[in-house]
């Protein structure tokens, strides 16, 4: 990928800032998510809730079900490739729908070494838990960073604590005296120069969505309020009792995220959300935010 | 030039609005961002960026911007849309229904392709700066038709980039994802803002393609 493709790809994602990205699992869904006013859809098999549930080894979804979403959309399509797959990817690629998400939500492929982004043309973004795991993914030539979250919990604790842990670092990062950007870049296995310009800039150089347990207006007002730039809602649409209605309160919530009442007013009568799970009660082994580096 | 209506807004609903308020700051324009109906007064014009047209006009339905919108316009506001904004205002979109309709223009939704089809080029537009402008086009709608009074700034092969009408521009492209100014000097203009005229362009040396995070800092 050359810097001008690599700069097309970031400003695309600039493009779906104040957006929500809905996961779908068929061309209807995609049609509702788009008529609901989403920015980006997510092709994929099975919803995170889904894959928790059932187990086994999660991949990429089969392409023609991909290809039947694509062409029933004009919004974007994202599709998920196995964290380290990149034969996934660049099949993807081929596909050419327009953004790939290395995920956690699918079982890697590679417990080293997370997809070389910069050898594609297509964007990738890629999901984190701190700055570090974020600076590392834009390193590789992810064109757009989401918090990992937990997905297919509906428990949006752990989208918090990510987003939580990235802004005090990179506020931490923004105050810090020069001399000690080295350690910081060492200790956060980061490159020193994406450090500084992390630090001049106050923020990451790419758009942060939320991700990983967004199951309420409130919540996706809530990960917007505390500095995120759009939301990603994977189960919480479609395992709720009235998809169509909570899309579109959604959409609402994130476009006025900073508006109480307009949130409140999205709020009224959606039905039942998506069964939510205690994060505690769920073996370490199945945690997927712990998956990659 | 700080008269009661000199201030340009940016419908700040979805999409790439620090990056229009990036500009409009380098220019030294006035700038608000346009959310609720109040945000509307006093306005001199109003930009549409690019996001989701299909998102964007949602919410414009929703909390009754819209309504609000088209009263303004109808007492004279002037509204840039680029990208989705131009498919917001065109008259005609191919295969949906129109949203605004503000400018007798048909445009086609993402008309070059996927992600993998997005470009960049540049072009000559006297009009707009005597030095050629960078073009940035990112899953782009194309004009395929435009009515007789309509102003083509820009057509490359069989489309049109750019045109006009008495109180619209638009612009498939985005000029907020550039270096170039030239093209929100040219709508300040036409929304009777005074400038000078500067006979080496409009491009501005000191703008980088991440300083809309300026606009949206965390720490």
């Amino acid at each position: 990928m050359d810097a001008k493709r690599y700069e097309l790809n970031v400003q695309l994602a600039q493009m779906l800032k104040g957006g929500v990205i809905m996961d779908v699992t068929n061309d209807e869904q995609a049609k509702m998510a788009e008529e609901a006013g989403a920015v980006a859809v997510m092709a994929l098999e099975r919803v995170p809730a889904d894959i928790r549930k059932q187990g086994g080894v999660a991949r990429m979804s089969d392409p023609a079900m991909i290809a039947k979403i694509k062409k029933a959309v004009s919004i974007p399509v994202m599709a998920k490739a196995r964290i380290g797959h990149f034969v996934e990817a660049q099949l993807l690629e081929a596909l050419r729908i327009d953004y790939i998400d290395e995920s956690e939500v699918l079982t890697p492929a590679d417990e080293e070494c997370h997809i070389d982004k910069t050898k594609f043309k297509i964007p990738f973004v890629c999901g984190a838990r701190n700055l570090g795991e974020a600076v590392r993914r834009i390193a590789e030539g992810a064109a757009m960073i989401r918090t990992k979250g937990e997905a297919g919990t509906g428990n949006v604790v752990e989208a918090v604590r990510h987003i939580r842990t990235m802004n005090r670092e990179i506020r931490q990062l923004a105050q810090m005296p020069m001399e000690e950007v080295t350690s910081f870049a060492k200790n956060n296995g980061i490159p020193y120069e994406l450090a500084l310009k992390i630090k001049e800039l106050g923020r990451l150089p790419v758009v942060n969505f939320a991700a990983g347990g967004i199951a309420t207006p409130a919540d996706a007002a809530l990960m917007m309020q505390l500095g995120c730039d759009g939301v990603f809602v994977g189960s919480g649409i479609f395992k709720s009792s009235n998809p169509q209605l909570r899309a579109r309160a959604i959409v609402k919530a994130t476009a006025y995220f900073n508006d109480p009442q307009k949130v409140l007013e999205a709020s009224m009568g959606l039905g039942e959300a998506m069964p939510g799970i205690e994060i505690a009660q769920i073996p370490p082994e199945q945690i997927l935010a712990g998956r990659g580096w | 030039m700080k008269d009661k209506k000199s201030v340009i807004g940016v419908l700040d609903l979805q999409g790439g609005v620090h990056e229009h308020l990036d500009h409009l700051d380098r220019l030294g324009i006035s700038y608000r961002r346009v959310k609720e109906k109040e945000d509307f007064e006093d306005l001199a014009g109003l930009i549409i960026p690019g996001g989701e047209s299909s998102c964007l006009c949602r919410l414009l339905n929703i909390f009754e911007i819209k309504e609000v919108l088209l009263a303004n316009y109808n007492r004279g506001l002037k509204i840039w849309g680029t990208c989705a904004g131009t498919i917001l205002l065109a008259k005609s979109v191919v295969g949906e229904e129109n949203c605004l309709g503000l400018i007798d223009i048909e445009v086609e939704r993402n008309s070059f392709g996927s992600q993998l089809d997005s470009f960049i080029s540049e072009a000559l537009i006297k009009e707009v700066d005597p030095e050629p402008i960078p073009l940035t086009f990112i899953r782009a709608p194309k004009i395929i038709k435009v009515g007789k009074k309509i102003n083509v700034l820009l057509k490359i092969d069989d489309y049109i980039a750019a045109a006009e009408s008495e109180n619209i521009l638009v612009t498939v492209f985005h000029p907020e994802l550039t270096g170039s100014l030239a093209f929100h000097r040219y709508f300040a203009i036409k929304c009777g803002i005074k400038f000078e005229v500067k006979k080496n362009g409009y491009t501005d040396p000191a703008w980088e393609n991440y300083s809309w995070t300026r606009m949206a800092r965390i720490a």
